[in-house]
């Protein structure tokens, strides 16, 4: 697999490290409910389908990058830095 | 029919003709009194244990393809209950009882080869901790043996002793583990299932949930639709999108697993061995291949198929640990659908609709928990209580905290 | 000898002498073992895996089923080389395989009388009387008759590397459509990788008496390889195969780059695996031929018919003297003109279609079919029928051609399904099946050599058109066109077994009895039988298996489906893909500035994370460890110890948000630290659990130095750059890893202060640096940092310089503390001192406890939000449910504690319901010379005071024990202040 970052162009797999669902971006707060809490860090997107997620350029710029990807081909879809990309 | 020697050489002698088919391929009737959706081990050993422990043999299995064709039939059949936390160390004590007896239950032979799990460790603080899990398992009555360096090379002799990166401390063997005829256990629990009346219907993806009242009743199906009393989900791998059918979400993401398997050697390693600082693992099969694997590939997949960075990553791992298998030349990569599950433990409870039950997150432990899953899930289902073995694997314990964190590693289901 | 008197592009001139079972034979340099073999008139090659059949070499390819031998010895022994691949050098040694004592005489062949008792699958039906047996008997019986060749059992001697490469245009195979392909692309200038498992290129070109261009086919072949070799934009990469196809156009392969030299000179590989990033693929590998499952089918001397033709014509080697032909398509007829222009004698053309009808100048029996063999250690005779009745033909070669396969193989590794085709009766790739991919010539399904030629020009010319490069199309060279006709035989019934998988010995009744008991879906039957899964994984079995199936189970091929293909293409050696990595080499070392010192002093080192740490220095007449480290947790309460804690994580965070930020971060606050003070800081995750812990540092107003421990240092960095891009990218706050930048060294002891006023410019004094206080200070004329921290309890020093100058520095402190009667101290002297004073570190912070469970509850800050704040108030975390950390201190006459004991109350017996907790870290306490250990324990706290049992099954430990708090020495820290 190679991502393109938006800083470094395109690179490949290992140069990269994962989190997950892109919902981990949209953190309750501290007076949400339990919940909502809940749903934020256990409850995520699973999809076999297109998926909104986040990776770290971890050993290149050190990007956290907003990445939509289909889970069922690994083909990747759009990337964007996740600290542009809160929409 | 009953497998025994007689009809082993009877059959020699007239051309194999006398062999009953092991399954039949039923029709699904309109309704069941328990409809398991997943003819994988969980859901062949589920039916299995509900006809034969509880006597609920109005039972269907629905599996999309084949049966036995999930992550029972693609994983590296390791056999072990080497648990550190209370909820899975009770759990897959019960499991590994149920393997020892499972030949003889099942009257199929499943390969059960008791030769050993050696996980290694490289440090003194990784040694305490082994000693922890080793007391723990002790603790649930299970074996256990705390080997030191010199202990673990003899026990492991081909192991790498002299241009070490991580020099082997010492190690934690447990001699009732090992490991089975993956595609054996799927067939074996198959086979009782359906002498005991379970349909097993194959080729039959469930594509939705019919509801009344909040309650479950019944099924539609590539082949229409099927009514049960009682739905049990079994589909590892998978438990994300047939949940969404449904209309809850669960702690549980896709991932895959890669595994590897080498041309048929003569035997070199005799059970099986982990490298933990290295994610590799391997044992040897009756055929002679060297069976191994490593961590996931980190990123959410219903591929069933990795990439090149773990794939290296795994050979370099191999060849750290066991530097003569250089030359084995790897026949076959393939890879699994894991259900990791936010905590790295399983859930088998009621689902948060009436009538609908869990059996899912399994991350990629599943295959030893074949017997005792399916045990426990038929007693849930049967009982409608939880199994004295698997009364912590429950959906509620994200809320609660009361999570089963064996990694120690916290809501990230690939670090798990 | 079979070598044909002239022919053959091999070098006669000279001659390569081999070895064989020991004995000594002949070959020339373009030989394969194999053909150097038949050359020989060697036919019996291996034996079989489960009746140990006598097998001789079936096909010219790396899909080789049969002819598997071992090569080289000592650590590069090579087991299960296919000798149909492995090119001839001189000195080569090669031995048979799965055969005892010797391969004409093998004992285990008596598996091939017990055959009829051991059909698919019996083994699932038996050993299971009595149970015991299964262990004791029945493996070990199955396991030694287990596998093909032999591991060394040393470790592998060869290196191996790995590479990377880049192309606009990987084309995949150097026959006819790859070699047409590379042309076209390279012509137009783009940047062409043509790889080649062979290590001559041009595919069956080589292969065939055939014109290209009005040249013999070979000719054709070698001027465009020279004319590709001429280009800069054109990587030729023969001995080459594309194991595998992965997501984003990156491939797989495996370069056997010394395989084929009898002493590898020091300068090269063995092999390189290589990591190809393509922006586009053309697979042009080919198609492989397949048997016909005929009674018999498995002796030495069938073979594929285009096996035969490659050894005919390329290696002018005839595999025999008196060949007969079985054929169920055109292609078969090919072999027979070879044959007969190579002045061969054919025996019979045996055509399975009754209206065949070729002009050829040998007997031809049409509508015919093979019933049976003879010949146990080769092939002797055939028998045929046809409709008039049977005949039997002495030959001792039997040419067999049931259609061609494509090579389907990497157009399946990312799941697409091939589709079957019944012009052809194959499966053909599934378009699209890999992105970026094009699929050329006979691996799609197009076999005429024309059909190649114009596939692989107009695979590379849409290719191009994609990639936006300009491009004229060179003619199309002329050639031959002949049309595919086949009209398919799969088994023949007859009496006697018909082999499909020959190595796992998987026949038709093998897969009867597989459908008779219902194993009826493709996969359960491969799986059932066996079948496919040799280490030609099916390449010569699957389609013939599949056919057979579907007719025995009354549907058609593509009803009946097929398993899929999956890396590699054909088998890579483990160490070819581990590189240099294997070994010592597995991961980096890092070494800290002090490590030469304390190399030179024989410290012991331990692992942390990929750190070597000094473990402890042993001194003049100490001989066990605990000898050093008692005296060294001595030197540092008496006097002063220096010890080097440069692996600790160091983040330097900067910004006018920098406070805010790590008021989100950490769970107690850093906004109120006073610039020249430094806090204790504790770190959860989301969900609440302790992550991490360490000091910061307030340097400046909007300048920040955290530490992190040694081994979380990476997953903190990772953390602080998900909060700051991800949760808070409105924060203006900067941070970099200082980590290496940064020697720093711990100075503790009451000597501590008296040390460092030598090497300090100014005052260190508790004005200047008062406990828990920091700032520049100038180090032997070098600008540094000092901090007032202490990991020992005692009066402590942390102080930092650049790393280049920590060496030095460190020398100069130990210089300095021994004639203090001090020294260096490691990591057994620093966790005794720890422990002592209850500090934590991994042992307890394992990623399962949370703040309360630590005591730290009350670090968790009320007044504002923090990372894991909410998630810390589940139920599940804290309260009398949860164990808590205590210390622990010997009551009884058993003073030994062992770390990872179990803890229980006294009067109870030790069982998962009693089972209270457990030992985390224990030490001897030189200062209450007794051992102590720090651990949880179910509502610790609550229970100080109270006795416990520390039980250890497996050392058979049982102590029982004080519950006190986890302080043990100077608890309220009055020497720290000192």
């Amino acid at each position: 697999m190679r991502l393109t970052c938006p800083l470094c162009g395109a690179r490949d797999l290992r140069e990269f490290s994962y989190r997950g669902d892109a919902r981990l971006m949209r953190r309750p707060a501290a007076g949400a409910a339990m919940e909502d809490w809940h749903a934020y860090l256990h409850l995520r997107d699973n999809p076999a389908g297109p998926h909104e997620e986040l990776w770290l350029h971890a050993t290149g710029c050190r990007a956290w990058l907003r990445v939509r990807r289909d889970t069922t081909t690994h083909e990747v879809l759009s990337v964007e830095l996740a600290a542009e990309g809160r929409g | 029919m009953a497998y025994s020697a007689w009809d082993i050489f009877k059959n020699g002698l007239i051309g194999q003709r006398d062999w009953a088919p092991v399954w039949r391929d039923p029709e699904p009737k309109p309704r069941y009194r328990v409809i398991i959706i997943g003819g994988g081990g969980h859901g062949l050993a589920t039916a299995y244990y509900l006809a034969k422990v509880h006597g609920i043999s109005d039972v269907a299995v629905l599996e999309r393809g084949y049966l036995g064709g999930g992550n029972v039939g693609r994983n590296t059949t390791i056999v072990r209950a080497n648990y550190l936390l209370p909820g899975n160390s009770e759990f897959y004590s019960h499991s590994l009882r149920l393997w020892e007896g499972l030949e003889q239950e099942l009257n199929y032979n499943v390969m059960m080869s008791q030769r050993g799990v050696l996980n290694l460790c490289h440090s003194d603080g990784q040694f305490d901790a082994f000693a922890r899990r080793g007391n723990a398992m002790r603790i649930q009555g299970d074996d256990a043996l705390l080997l030191d360096r010199a202990m673990v090379r003899e026990h492991a002799p081909f192991l790498n002793f002299e241009d070490e990166r991580f020099p082997i401390r010492g190690g934690l063997l447990q001699p009732r583990g090992g490991t089975a005829r993956h595609d054996a256990v799927a067939w074996g629990f198959a086979r009782g299932a359906d002498s005991l009346g379970v349909d097993l219907i194959q080729n039959c993806a469930v594509t939705g949930f019919r509801m009344e009242g909040g309650r479950v009743t019944g099924v539609e199906t590539e082949r229409g639709y099927i009514g049960a009393d009682t739905v049990g989900m079994a589909v590892a791998g998978r438990t994300g999108q047939v949940a969404e059918m449904a209309g809850f979400r669960l702690p549980i993401e896709s991932h895959v697993l890669q595994a590897f398997v080498t041309e048929g050697l003569k035997p070199v390693i005799p059970g099986v061995v982990t490298f933990g600082m290295g994610h590799f693992y391997i044992s040897q099969s009756d055929k002679g291949g060297l069976v191994f694997g490593g961590d996931l590939d980190f990123y959410n997949s219903y591929a069933a198929r990795g990439n090149l960075p773990m794939v290296e990553h795994v050979m370099e791992a191999g060849m750290a640990m066991i530097p003569m298998i250089g030359k084995a030349r790897v026949l076959r990569s393939w890879g699994g659908i894991m259900d990791m599950s936010m905590d790295g433990s399983p859930i088998i409870d009621r689902a948060p609709i009436d009538g609908l039950y869990l059996n899912c997150g399994w991350c990629y432990g599943g295959f030893k928990a074949v017997p005792g899953s399916g045990h426990c899930f038929a007693h849930l289902i049967a009982t409608g209580s939880p199994h004295p073995a698997a009364t912590r694997f429950r959906l509620d314990r994200f809320e609660t905290g009361r999570v089963l964190d064996e990694e120690g590693t916290g809501a990230q289901p690939n670090l798990h | 000898m079979s070598r044909l008197p002239s022919g053959g592009q091999i070098d006669r001139g000279q001659r390569l002498g081999f070895d064989f079972d020991g004995k000594r034979y002949g070959g020339h340099p373009g030989d394969t073992l194999a053909s150097a073999l038949l050359a020989n008139d060697v036919r019996l090659v291996g034996r079989s895996f489960k009746y140990h059949r006598p097998r001789g070499i079936l096909s010219a390819g790396s899909e080789e089923p049969n002819a598997l031998v071992e090569i080289r010895a000592g650590g590069a022994l090579s087991p299960n080389t296919r000798a149909t691949v492995q090119e001839l050098y001189d000195g080569l040694r090669a031995t048979s395989q799965n055969r005892w004592p010797s391969l004409r005489f093998d004992a285990l062949e008596v598996n091939d009388l017990f055959s009829p008792f051991l059909a698919a699958g019996f083994y699932y039906k038996t050993f299971m009387w009595p149970k015991a047996f299964w262990e004791r008997v029945y493996e070990p019986l199955i396991r030694r008759a287990a596998g093909l060749g032999r591991l060394s059992g040393k470790p592998d001697g060869e290196p191996y590397d790995k590479a990377f490469a880049h192309c606009d245009l990987l084309v995949i195979g150097a026959g006819p459509a790859g070699l047409m392909a590379a042309l076209t692309a390279a012509e137009a200038g783009a940047e062409v990788i043509l790889a080649e498992e062979d290590f001559a290129l041009g595919g069956r070109l080589l292969a065939e008496q055939l014109e290209v261009d009005e040249m013999p086919a070979a000719a054709w072949a070698a001027a465009t390889v020279e004319r590709l070799s001429a280009m800069a934009n054109v990587q030729i990469m023969a001995r080459t195969t594309i194991t595998g196809a992965y997501d984003g156009g990156t491939f797989g392969a495996y370069e056997r780059v010394g395989e084929h030299l009898g002493a590898l000179p020091p300068d090269l590989p063995c092999g390189t695996f290589w990591r190809i990033a393509a922006r586009r693929a053309i697979l042009a590998g080919g198609a492989h031929e397949r048997l016909i499952a005929f009674p018999g089918n498995d002796r030495p001397g069938v073979m594929l018919a285009s096996a035969v033709r490659t050894y005919l014509n390329r290696f002018a080697v005839t595999p025999g003297q008196r060949v007969a032909i079985y054929t169920d398509n055109d292609d078969g007829w090919r072999t027979a003109e070879d044959l007969l222009s190579a002045g061969v004698s054919v025996v019979g053309l045996i055509d399975s279609r009754a209206d065949a009808a070729p002009k050829l100048d040998c007997p031809v029996i049409a509508g015919g079919a093979i019933v049976g063999t003879e010949g146990r250690l080769g092939l002797r005779a055939v028998t045929v029928r046809t409709e008039s009745g049977t005949r039997r033909l002495e030959v001792d070669t039997l040419a067999v051609s049931g259609g061609w396969n494509p090579a389907v193989h990497l157009t399946c590794h990312m799941n697409g399904r091939p589709v079957w085709d019944d012009a052809i009766a194959a499966f053909v790739p599934h378009p699209g099946a890999i992105p970026g991919m094009e699929v050329a010539g006979a691996a799609a399904g197009r076999f005429s050599t024309h059909a190649a030629l114009e596939a692989g020009r107009a695979a590379a010319s849409r290719v191009l058109d994609d990639l936006s490069i300009a491009h004229t199309a060179p003619d199309l060279p002329a050639a031959e066109d002949a049309p595919t006709r086949i009209s398919p035989v799969w088994h023949v019934a007859g009496k006697g077994r018909a082999w499909i998988d020959l190595q796992n010995d998987v026949t038709v009744k093998d897969v009867a009895l597989s459908a008779q008991e219902n194993f009826r879906s493709v996969e359960h039957m491969k799986r059932y039988t066996t079948l496919g899964m040799a280490t030609d994984q099916g390449k010569t079995a699957n389609v013939v298996g599949l056919a057979v199936l579907a007719e025995l189970t009354g549907r058609t091929v593509e009803e009946t489906g097929t398993t899929t293909f999956r890396p590699p293409y054909s088998p890579v050696p483990i160490a070819a893909m581990a590189g240099r990595a294997g070994g010592s080499h597995f991961q980096p070392h890092r070494h800290p500035p002090s490590h030469r010192f304390s190399s030179e002093r024989r410290a012991a080192f331990v692992e942390a994370g990929l750190w070597h740490r000094a473990s402890f220095y042993p001194a003049e007449g100490e001989h066990h460890w605990r000898q050093s480290c008692d005296r060294e947790v001595r030197m540092v309460r008496e006097s002063v110890g220096v010890c080097d804690v440069t692996t600790l994580g160091k983040i330097d965070v900067q910004g006018p948000d920098a406070a805010t930020f790590l008021d989100r971060v950490y769970a107690n606050t850093f906004s109120t630290l006073a610039v020249g003070r430094v806090r204790y800081g504790l770190m959860l995750r989301e969900d609440g659990f302790v992550m991490d812990d360490g000091t910061t540092a307030r340097l400046g107003e909007q300048h920040y130095l955290m530490t992190t421990t040694t081994g979380a240092a990476g997953q903190v960095m990772d953390h602080l750059d998900f909060a700051a891009q991800v949760l808070w990218p409105e924060l203006d706050v900067s941070f970099i890893s200082v980590t290496e930048q940064w020697a720093q060294f711990a100075v503790a002891g009451p000597k501590a202060r008296e040390l460092l006023s030598g090497v300090i410019e100014g005052p260190v004094d508790d004005t200047a640096f008062p406990f828990m206080g920091c700032g520049p200070v100038t180090v032997a004329g070098v600008q540094g940092r000092l901090f007032r921290i202490s990991f020992s309890g005692e009066l402590g020093y942390e102080v930092a310089v650049p790393a280049r100058f920590g060496a030095s520095l460190f020398r100069e402190l130990v210089r300095r503390a021994e004639a203090l009667g001090g020294g260096p101290y490691g990591m057994e002297a620093l966790n005794v001192l720890r422990i002592e004073k209850g500090f934590l570190t991994h042992a307890e912070l394992h990623g399962r406890t949370s703040a309360d469970d630590l005591g730290l509850g009350r670090m968790v800050s009320a007044k504002k939000d923090c990372i894991g704040k909410v998630m810390a108030g589940r139920p599940g975390l804290s309260g009398p449910e949860r164990q808590q950390l205590v210390g622990l201190r010997p009551a009884g006459p058993v003073r030994k504690l062992v770390a990872g004991a179990h803890l229980f109350s006294p009067a109870s017996q030790p069982g998962p319901a009693t089972d209270d907790g457990y030992l985390t870290s224990v030490c001897f306490s030189p200062a209450l010379g007794t051992m102590i250990g720090l651990g949880f324990l179910r509502n610790g706290r609550a229970r100080i005071g109270e006795q416990v049992r520390a039980v250890d099954l497996l050392r058979e430990q049982d102590t029982l024990c004080d519950v006190v708090a986890p302080q043990f020495v100077d608890p309220e820290g009055e020497r720290l202040r000192g």
